[in-house]
């Protein structure tokens, strides 16, 4: 989608831009920082009360020690909330010029002529752009930011918010807890299906900066949606942390897709809490890519708690020098003939280090539960690591578990065969990487196959010999 | 224009340290078709390997010239875009990848940047091909060679060389694993490549294919080396009579590489 040359040689969207940010709290996190948020933000007292409760917990809880190496992580370093803009665009001519050329730099507006019905874009805290083409607005489609939805549709919110995700769950759900931002709001009605998707797009520019938004969707009896979220940031020498959580409801028998391309900068500390949970005969499908960040934990879950609901996870994930890719899926079968398939695709070059790290768990309700995992590795060198960390937990006899797992390196055949073709080392390789990704980019719009695929090509431009 | 040269000069060859080819010499030219004959174990494999560079084979000694250009300095796309092919005896399957695709990307590779195929004239003439040796076209769509049976992998390396139009081709046991009717379809295609810019080094150790495609040349290896080159005569002679007079007139007892005369 963007047309400017790379800044970098590793990375294309590393560009950053000019700080033109109206208001940032000072470095770190305090109970004043999250006190001048809320009132920033003019919100009622209990989600005041929300927050400073989930600092706490984030305070009292230690830091997890298993997945990536997060030693590196300074809590105190962070600039936990910076707003970019006065107000929030409904045209792209209300968004101030230097954001603006920010995301035509991506690529944002262009797509959203050809072939989105709504875009939101975040920069630092705030979403500077919204937007939601007029037929679904009249289906009754709600699409706006997290903190406009709490003011608009605060009983809706009330209904769902912290609920399938609590700010107990873990140390980072409860850090965005107390110093969410932005993000996406979408209700979709009952019987309401949008057939073009609604995309988000993310995008840090300041150094040391945290980004933590708060993504609620709730899709109702027989509707369906696609929701798409991208996200970069400049290279800087030191760290940032992105650290959202997406709560979602996918009610009987709805439907819903939610597409993430994360390609972060290699400075980025992406820990991210996704959980969706499905009613009888729902379906959610997490369609997971995972391309940049310094180290991503990110396990996208679905508790199947009514009857015949179906999760998918289908995820990819390319850890390069430098780079730690924790991620996975977790499927709850929380009633009786819920179904679930993990498909995870994980490539490292360079020495760097991808885990498939999941839990399949069945519970004493789940008769007649079905599930299959199939994890495959790919490595391109011999200094590349990868780990498959598969947990089980079966509380029904009447159940079914299938699990597959495959490490392969690029073989020395295959790659004769193709050179042997006239095709280049560099060409014949990533022929076969994209091969081996292709179960995930055919499940992505045209335009974000074609793009994830030149994402890749850039992956692997240097990683040869 | 005139054919393309292939002279393999003094070659020998060694695999992890174990020297199999021990001075081969063999001319091939355009317009040429040459058969390598000889039982399993001699070597012809081997050379096949060699010349198109696998990474396991390691030239010790010799050279190979392609119009006076030396081949082992090439890389092994370089030999490709030289106008080598190498049909391969067991080709290698690449998942997610379609045969399709892998075909145009190949024709650009070896078309050169500038000069990429039209959509609709590779669409043409891979559907040309594909009805010409009998393909399902579906196979087009199929990741390349995944699942394939193994006729199917044989007919789709030949489907490479009829529209990759390499100079000169190495075709490693194309024969075997082809059921009769599939060997016809097989040689009519390779026969219709004959022309003066086409040159062929056909291996095998059955003879069955020689009575679909008539070689100019044949030649015996056995222990690393050619042992015998003659005309078709020889190829007759060998189908009717076997190796054993052979190997009785050069004096060999065991012809597998690693034992010496």
């Amino acid at each position: 989608m963007a047309k400017d040359l790379p800044v970098s040689d590793e990375y294309k969207y590393g560009f950053r831009d000019k700080d033109v940010s109206i208001f940032r709290t000072e470095r770190g996190l305090t109970r004043e920082v999250v006190e001048e948020i809320s009132k920033m933000k003019e919100e009622p007292e209990w989600m005041l009360e929300f927050r400073l409760k989930s600092l706490e917990h984030f305070f009292e809880r230690p830091m997890p020690m298993w997945g990536g190496d997060l030693s590196e992580l300074d809590f105190d370093e962070i600039v936990y909330y910076v707003k970019p803009s006065e107000k929030q665009g409904r045209t792209w001519d209300e968004v101030p010029d230097e954001i603006k050329q920010t995301f035509d730099k991506l690529g944002i507006p262009e797509a959203e002529q050809k072939y989105l019905a709504g875009v939101s874009a975040q920069y630092e805290s705030e979403v500077v752009y919204q937007s939601l083409q007029e037929d679904l607005e009249e289906m009754g489609i709600i699409f706006t930011d997290t903190d406009s939805a709490l003011k608009e549709h605060e009983e809706l919110f009330k209904q769902y918010f912290g609920k399938v995700v609590p700010p107990t769950d873990n140390k980072f759900a409860a850090l965005n807890s107390a110093v969410w931002s932005g993000g996406s709001f979408i209700y979709v009605p009952p019987g309401v299906k949008a057939t073009t998707p609604l995309q988000a797009y993310f995008r840090i520019n300041s150094e040391n900066m945290g980004q933590f938004e708060r993504t609620l969707i709730i899709v109702d009896e027989g509707a369906s949606v696609h929701y798409v979220e991208g996200c970069t940031a400049p290279v800087y020498t030191t760290n940032s942390l992105h650290s959202a959580v997406v709560e979602i409801f996918v009610k009987e028998n709805a439907y819903c897709r939610y597409t993430t391309i994360q390609n972060w900068a290699n400075n980025v500390y992406n820990l991210v809490t996704k959980r969706a949970t499905c009613d009888a005969n729902a379906t959610m499908e997490w369609i997971d890519g995972n391309i940049g960040s310094k180290v991503t934990m990110k396990y996208p879950a679905v508790l199947l708690r009514g009857e015949g609901a179906r999760g998918n996870t289908l995820s990819i994930a390319i850890a390069g020098r430098g780079q730690t890719q924790d991620a996975g899926a977790k499927m709850h079968h929380l009633a009786p003939n819920t179904s679930s398939s993990i498909v995870s695709k994980s490539i490292s070059k360079q020495g760097g280090k991808v885990n498939y790290r999941g839990l399949v768990q069945f519970g004493r309700k789940a008769d007649n539960a079905k599930a299959t995992i199939e994890c495959d590795t790919l490595l391109l060198d011999n200094e590349s690591i990868s780990d498959t960390i598969p947990y089980n937990e079966v509380y029904n006899d009447n159940i079914s578990l299938e699990h597959e797992a495959k490490v392969s390196k690029v073989s020395e055949e295959q790659l004769f065969y193709l050179m042997s073709r006239g095709l280049g080392e560099q060409e014949a390789t990533e022929m076969i990487v994209m091969g081996f990704i292709e179960p995930f980019t055919k499940e992505l719009p045209m335009e974000y196959a074609v793009e994830m695929n030149r994402l890749i090509k850039f992956e692997m431009e240097g990683s040869i010999g | 224009m005139a054919g393309s040269t292939l002279e393999i000069k003094d070659l020998h060859v060694s695999v992890e340290g174990n020297e199999i080819l021990k001075g081969v010499n063999l001319t091939i030219k355009g317009g040429e078709f040459h058969a390598i004959m000889g039982p399993n174990g001699t070597g012809k494999s081997t050379l096949a390997s060699a010349i198109m560079g696998h990474p396991s084979y390691e030239v010790t000694k010799g050279s190979i010239l392609l119009d006076g250009e030396e081949v082992l300095d090439m890389e092994v796309d370089e030999r490709a875009r030289a106008g080598l092919f190498l049909a391969m005896q067991y080709p290698s399957e690449i998942s997610g990848v379609t045969t399709s695709d892998f075909l145009r990307s190949s024709i650009n590779a070896i078309r050169g940047e500038g000069n990429e195929i039209p959509l609709m004239q590779f669409i043409k003439e891979m559907d040309e091909k594909l009805e010409a040796l009998e393909i399902d076209k579906s196979m087009a769509q199929r990741y390349l060679n995944e699942g394939f049976s193994g006729g199917e992998k044989k007919r789709n390396e030949i489907l490479q060389m009829s529209l990759l139009k390499p100079k000169i081709a190495i075709l490693d046991e194309i024969d075997s694993g082809l059921d009769i009717d599939a060997l016809k379809i097989v040689s009519d295609a390779i026969n219709d490549m004959r022309s003066e810019e086409f040159g062929t080094l056909i291996i095998t150790h059955y003879q069955r294919l020689l009575n679909y495609i008539k070689p100019d040349y044949v030649h015996v290896m056995m222990q690393g080396r050619v042992v015998k080159s003659g005309g078709p005569e020889l190829a007759k002679r060998l189908e009717e009579e076997g190796y054993e007079w052979l190997k009785e007139e050069l004096g060999i007892k065991d012809e597998t590489v690693g034992q010496e005369a």
